[in-house]
């Protein structure tokens, strides 16, 4: 029996009907048609359906759209402002750090949320983080290299 | 699947009377294993019982006498406490590898000891810090050793309408420590190998007046090993204990051979991992 589920995505209020079943990726990507978010393993090995809920860090196919009644949920859509990019996603178009870009709003959704927790992360930090981010195009360097780069970025914006 | 029911009890008494009267219902508390499980197809439960919404499932405690941890608690909401991680250092490594940041954020300790993996990479953690779980159910309320918890791969013990309700570590005493070590092909996202943990108290004589040992990966469940406890004990945690300990972790161990490691090697090296983690856990209880 489909349920009816009140949330707030990217800051506004949303409400949405799904089946007990539905992961919160595929509600968000078939129902409410936020198809930034991509769904590669369905099994919370991939990190393309990284969103954060109730600002903590998850793979959306690993929730379910009933459990985030009266959650707040912020997708890739919410991370550049107006027609302003994010740090995050300016370096990664500029060190080139995607390629087929599957993985790229899981990675960005991940990296803003580490710069957002740890200002000035190693590389090591960085790879550690995104460990669950995977990317079977580019070989990491240049993702790990912008987002790194970002983070100084922000740091001077701070 | 389509008919599936969810329900999300905001009481423990509400999800116990749940549990009773939807036979077959699966507890779901970070979901991490249950929804895979779903999705792949090896669970297709006729109902769910979410315990994220009960707010004394979700405790995390700590006081001068014990660590309480509710069963839904999240890992990275436990990762992220410095005065946890100073207490229980290795109960924290074991935690915080499990899965992805994006996994941590969702998975629990509780879901990792009911899931009743041979490889879960808390279990030995908690039985070496003598941690207790306490089960409600229709009956009223029983407690169980985390050694004692799981009956083998996929198996706890729980009966039907059963669920856990907290998880109990009492606090160690001073000149404690424990570690944990797995070992995975990788850095990072995989199932451990081999696990070992390791807690050993040191007394201000430098004598080792208790330990515990419990092995991973390496028998159907996680194993305390307490003739490897007895190669530490009235030692100085000198080289030749620790191997004795490593020693007796081996002759426990029963593993099987898989994709991830054939037994003998699993033998071998739960050995090495054991005395590597007793070492790890003396230095830390030297500084305590």
């Amino acid at each position: 029996m489909a349920t009816h589920v009140k949330t707030t995505i990217n800051n506004e209020a949303v409400e949405f009907l799904c089946e007990p079943h539905e992961s919160l990726s595929s509600v968000l990507r078939e129902r409410l048609h936020l198809t930034g978010t991509k769904e590669g393993c369905t099994t919370g090995d991939c990190g393309a359906c990284s969103v954060m809920l109730d600002d903590r860090l998850v793979c959306s196919c690993l929730v379910l759209g009933v459990e985030t009644e009266g959650m707040s949920i912020d997708t890739v859509e919410g991370v550049a402002k107006a027609d302003k990019l994010h740090p995050i996603q300016e370096k990664l178009l500029e060190h080139a750090a995607l390629q087929c870009g599957i993985c790229t709003p899981g990675i960005v959704v991940s990296a803003k949320a580490l710069l957002e927790k740890k200002a000035d992360p190693t590389e090591e930090e960085v790879r550690f983080w995104l460990a669950g981010n995977l990317c079977r195009c580019t070989g990491y360097d240049k993702i790990i290299r912008a987002v790194l780069d970002a983070a100084s970025v922000l740091r001077e914006e701070a | 699947m389509d008919s599936l029911q969810y329900f999300a009890p905001t009481t423990l008494q509400e999800a116990v009377q749940l549990l009773e009267t939807n036979s077959g219902c699966r507890i779901m508390a970070g979901g991490t294993d249950l929804i895979v499980q779903m999705h792949i197809g090896t669970a297709s439960p006729p109902a769910i019982v979410d315990i994220k919404k009960i707010p004394e499932l979700n405790k995390l405690q700590l006081s001068d006498s014990d660590l309480l941890l509710g069963p839904a608690v999240s890992g990275a909401s436990i990762t992220e406490q410095a005065d946890i991680a100073a207490i229980y250092p290795g109960l924290v490594e074991a935690i915080d590898l499990i899965g992805s940041t994006q996994v941590q954020g969702r998975c629990s300790v509780g879901g990792n000891l009911c899931n009743a993996s041979p490889a879960a990479d808390t279990v030995p953690s908690l039985i070496v810090n003598n941690a207790v779980c306490e089960i409600h159910g229709a009956s009223g309320v029983r407690e169980v050793a985390a050694e004692s918890f799981n009956l083998g791969p996929g198996k706890n013990c729980l009966s039907e309408g059963e669920i856990l309700s907290l998880i109990r570590l009492p606090k160690p005493v001073p000149g404690s420590a424990d570690a944990y070590l797995r070992f995975i092909p990788r850095t990072e996202m995989d199932i451990a190998v081999v696990g070992a943990a390791v807690s050993v108290t040191i007394g201000g004589d430098g004598v080792c007046s208790a330990a515990r040992v419990a092995i991973g990966a390496v028998a159907p469940t996680a194993l305390l090993v307490p003739e490897a406890a007895k190669a530490l004990v009235g030692t100085d945690l000198n080289d030749q204990a620790l191997e004795n300990a490593g020693a007796a972790a081996s002759q426990a161990a029963s593993p099987i051979s898989d994709k991830r490691g054939t037994a003998e090697y699993r033998i071998k090296v739960v050995g090495v991992l054991t005395r590597r983690a007793a070492a790890i856990a003396k230095q830390r209880a030297l500084q305590n």
